[in-house]
This record gives structure tokens, C-alpha cells and sequence, in this order.
């Protein structure tokens, strides 16, 4: 159903510290997606602000960065899942757009992880899971993500060196992703052999922050359809949640708010797995990766290890995933991840994706999550 | 004695009405790093000073809840009775961690847990330090065991059943 397009996409490059306030590091993701679509600041009809919380001290960011975008006195307001913050903003735009309450609807996710001290980021980290449950024994990301792939390995005979071969991947495409904040290649030995973080995941198993802004603008097909760029259709959003604490999981072996969302979206897209052309997922850590691969279907529970051996997700296999560099090479400021993991599919789709280009591809998938599978996105785009 | 009385708090031997953030409730004891001090499930403070982790089962619907809840989000009673966790619970998976947020880098290297209880009962919490590291397999039984840290604060861990 080709109702609703994205007309626009843009990014920063992502850095280790940006040298500019965030407004500014908004302004050039803002610049790139309107000149890609032609547009400017009066064609926007209302503005969705993404970010996580309390890396900066704006409270109420999106009054405050709208207002240097220009786009006074147009609606705005602020949309919050942690990572999957900026394809919780595209879902929201899109529904904007579709129940016709405006025609154009732009979305700005930004995380600029530079601005606090790191003895203030480090704080952060340990609030990122339930406060009164789980945060007073000392929790992470990492940490969380390292109790799934041990159940990962426990059950399936994944190994450290499958999660390896993942993190080599993202290092193929981030060495020719301009916009990556790492962009050197990485030895299977280098790998393997780094510091562990929490176990089993090792430095590089890990993602790590940054900088960065990313722009999607979405409109009604009738605006679309009068500009100069191919529209890219978004056919499908699904987004489910799970409980933030681990008592309340099922099992630590995949994401089912992932899985709930792909089954949403492949339902109202009409397509199934197999019909995935190019696909981004949330390699927040190699083992992210790896569940994606199943709980996305693009292989069956436990059988994602065959899919990267057999190197089925690069660029000419079976099931292109994160041929940009993904989160592992890209960094993964916050906000700003969902929408550049979009904009990665949008020039797949539109064939502007230079030398990650994908042959043909027809449909693509975008899988964010928010925390450990706190929130999941899934949203399809086609052409 | 600290009483609270509907939206007001007055402190009987003083005679002072208090604001609400001026209520002990005991739960910022809990844990190494407390971030919470203000929850209806405060005696699961107390409870862990006498030695027992508990759950809430509801009165209205027999639900059971790990953490412990106030209320029922399936029947919304507020109804609420405490229940010991006991017996052996199984290890579903853990990590230990080299790195540590803000506040807890003393602790390091620590592992976190999530064990399993008989009717699907899971508690996460942290393993008791004098498992050896070749000793831990998932699926192993563990119990829960209430520790007393510094400065009046209390927490739990598991140990080998």
C-alpha cells in the first residue's frame, strides 16, 4: 500500500566528539535530508524530536532545536525508546501522515554522548535497566547482552568466534562507510584475543558511542509524487515491547519484541522473510546481530551461526544485513541510530548506496531496538 | 515514629508534618548503589533484614510476582500478601562483568544472574562470590542468601544449593 513515502534522508558522520552544540549537530542532518528532498523549512508541517534522555542539560530539547531548524510555529514534540528512539519517531510520522492530519512530518533523532564528563556517562550507563529491581546490583548493556549470548551458546553451540565473524563483517563495510566512527579493518585474532567486558563479550563485541544526528522526512504520496527523488513506500511498521527486567523474560535467547514487531510488519507489508532484499538490524553487540538473524526469520532459532559462516549477510549473499558498517562499525549515538539505519535502506532502495550498494534490492527491513529488547521496531520500505 | 497518614506525614513524637521525601522507608538500603527510596514495597527491606527474599502473591487473583508488586496489573487489586522465596532455583544465565557503571567499579569483578524458581518465578541478583568460576554451569542449583554490606545496607546474592 503505497500511501506513504520517505522523501528525504540525511546524516552527520558519526564522531567521537563533535565540535558543535546539539542544535548544531541537529542543523546538518536536518540541511542534508531537506536538500536531498527539496525542501524547504515551510514545506514541513509538524517535526518529531528523538533522543535519550540526560546527555545534555536542554531539557525539552525539541522546542528548543526546532526553533534553529526554523520550523516555528509548526507542532513538535519529543519521542522517547532509548535506541530505537528515532524509528519510534518514523512510526509516529508515518501515522500522522496516514490518518491525514499533516502532510509532511519530518524526524530528527540526535545523541551527542560527548557533551556530559565520562564520570557522568559512566553513571548513566548503570540506569539504563529497572532502578529499584535490577540497577542496584551493577547492570549494563554489555553486561545484559553478555547473559544472552551465554544462553545463545549454551543452547545452539553458538560460539565466541561465530559473534567474531559478525563483528569482521561490520568492520568490512565500516572500512567504506565515510560516516562510521570506526573505520579500520579488525583481524578474527584481534577479536578474539581483546579485553573481555563483561563475558563473554569482548571489546569488540561491543559498539561504541558517539555523536551523531540522522533526518528522515516522511510525506503523504501526493507530495511525494511531485518531487524529484524516487519515493520510497513504507509498507509496513510493527513495534512490540518486553518486560525491562530479566525476571520478567521468557527466555535470554532472542528478542520478542523483535520478533513480534517483524511478524506486525511482514503481516501488514504482505510479505514474508524471505521477500527481504537488504536488511539494517541492531548490532548494538555481535550477539544483537546474530539473534536478529532468527528472530527476524532470516533464519530459523539457533541456525544464525550458519548464515554468517557462510557469509549469506554480506553484500552479494543470500540476506544483505548492516552492509553500512552496522552500529559495531557506524557507533551508535543514541537517537540518532534508528534514522540512519532507515537512511541506509532508503539509498539501498533508491540505488544510491555507492560501493555497499546491493544488487536490485526491491524491499528493506529495519530492525532497532530500544535497550536489551526493551522496545522493537520493525519497519519495511519498498520501492 | 514516622506515620503516614493519606496525602499528609506527621512525625507523632515531634509533632512536624513532614514532606514525603522526608519518609524512611528503609528501601534506599537496598542494593550496593540505591537510585529508588520512595516504593509501597518498602518491606522487602525489612523482610531481607530477617533473612528472607521475598515476592508479593495477590490476594484477589493468587497471582505471583517477582520482583514484589504493590499492585496487580492483572485483576488491579492492591491486595497484596509477601511470599519467601525458597528451595533451589536453577541458573538460566549470567555474566561477569569487568567494567562497572558508576559507584559499583569496588564490587568488580562481580557476576549478575537470572535464576529460575519452581512456577516460573525468576530473580535476578548477583552470584555469591565463593562460587569458583569453573563451578558455574547453567542449570546449576542455587539459592538465595541475604547479605549485609557496609553502612547499614543490605542486598542478596545466590549461593551453591
Amino acid at each position: 500500500m503505497k500511501a506513504v513515502a520517505i522523501v528525504g534522508v540525511g546524516q552527520t558522520a558519526f564522531v567521537r566528539g563533535y565540535e558543535g552544540s546539539i542544535r548544531e549537530l541537529a542543523f546538518d542532518a536536518y540541511k542534508e535530508a531537506m536538500l536531498d528532498a527539496g525542501l524547504k523549512a515551510k514545506n514541513i508541517d509538524a517535526s518529531i524530536i528523538c533522543s535519550a534522555p540526560e546527555y545534555d542539560k536542554q531539557r525539552t530539547p525539541a522546542g528548543t532545536i526546532v526553533e534553529y531548524l526554523g520550523l516555528n510555529p509548526k507542532p513538535t514534540f519529543y519521542v522517547e525508546t532509548v535506541c530505537s528512539s528515532s524509528s519510534s519517531g518514523l512510526r509516529v510520522a508515518y501515522s500522522l501522515v496516514k490518518a491525514g492530519l499533516h502532510k509532511t512530518v519530518l524526524v530528527l533523532g540526535f545523541q551527542k554522548m560527548s557533551e556530559i564528563s565520562s564520570a557522568d556517562s559512566q553513571e548513566r550507563m548503570g540506569r539504563g535497566s529497572d532502578v529499584m529491581w535490577e540497577a542496584p546490583f551493577g547492570t549494563m548493556m554489555p553486561a545484559y547482552y553478555a547473559m544472552h549470548a551465554r544462553a545463545h551458546f549454551h543452547r545452539y553451540g553458538t560460539t565466541e568466534e561465530d559473534l567474531a565473524l559478525i563483528r569482521m563483517k561490520a568492520a568490512t563495510y565500516g572500512m567504506i562507510n565515510k560516516k562510521a566512527v570506526y573505520q579500520k579493518g579488525v583481524t578474527l585474532d584481534q577479536v578474539l584475543s581483546a579485553d573481555v567486558v563483561a563475558s563473554p563479550l569482548k571489546r569488540f563485541d561491543c559498539c561504541a558511542n558517539a555523536d551523531g544526528a540522522s533526518c528522515v522526512i516522511v510525506a503523504h504520496k501526493d507530495v511525494a509524487k511531485s518531487l524529484t527523488k524516487k519515493p520510497i513506500w513504507i509498507l509496513g511498521v510493527g513495534a512490540a515491547t518486553a518486560p525491562i527486567t530479566m525476571s520478567g523474560r521468557e527466555s535470554l535467547t532472542g528478542l520478542t519484541c523483535a520478533h513480534a514487531a517483524a511478524k506486525e510488519a511482514y503481516t501488514m507489508a504482505g510479505i514474508k522473510a524471505k521477500d527481504v532484499d537488504v536488511a539494517e538490524v541492531h548490532d548494538c553487540f555481535t550477539i544483537a546481530e546474530m539473534m536478529a538473524y532468527e528472530d527476524l526469520g532470516f533464519a530459523k532459532p539457533g541456525k544464525g551461526k550458519e548464515l554468517i559462516r557462510a557469509k549469506e549477510t554480506y553484500v552479494d549473499g543470500k540476506i544483505p544485513v548492516n552492509v553500512d558498517g552496522g552500529l559495531l562499525s557506524k557507533g551508535h549515538p543514541i537517537g540518532a541510530t534508528g534514522g540512519s539505519q532507515i537512511r541506509t535502506i532508503v539509498l539501498q532502495l533508491r540505488g544510491e548506496a555507492g560501493e555497499m550498494q546491493v544488487k536490485d534490492p526491491e524491499i528493506g527491513l529495519i530492525h532497532n531496538i530500544g535497550g536489551v529488547g526493551v522496545y522493537g521496531n520493525v519497519t519495511i520500505l519498498g520501492v | 515514629m514516622i506515620i503516614r497518614l493519606g496525602p499528609m506525614v506527621r512525625d507523632f513524637e515531634n509533632g512536624k508534618v513532614l514532606d514525603l521525601g522526608e519518609v524512611i522507608m528503609g528501601f534506599e538500603r537496598f542494593g550496593t548503589v540505591s537510585f529508588t527510596s520512595q516504593t509501597k514495597a518498602a518491606p522487602f527491606v525489612d523482610l531481607l533484614d530477617k533473612g528472607m527474599v521475598a515476592g508479593t502473591k495477590c490476594k484477589g487473583c493468587g497471582a505471583s510476582y517477582f520482583p514484589p508488586r504493590p499492585d496487580c496489573s492483572k485483576c488491579f487489586s492492591s491486595n497484596m500478601e509477601w511470599t519467601e522465596i525458597t528451595g533451589n532455583g536453577k541458573l538460566v544465565s549470567y555474566s561477569k562483568l569487568i567494567y562497572a557503571p558508576t559507584g559499583f567499579e569496588a564490587d568488580l569483578p562481580y557476576s549478575i544472574a537470572l535464576v529460575e524458581f519452581p512456577n516460573n518465578l525468576k530473580v535476578f541478583g548477583r552470584l555469591s562470590k565463593e562460587i569458583k568460576d569453573e563451578e558455574i554451569s547453567i542449570g546449576m542449583d542455587l539459592k538465595t542468601e541475604v547479605v549485609k554490606l557496609p553502612n547499614d545496607r543490605v542486598t542478596y546474592q545466590f549461593k551453591k544449593a
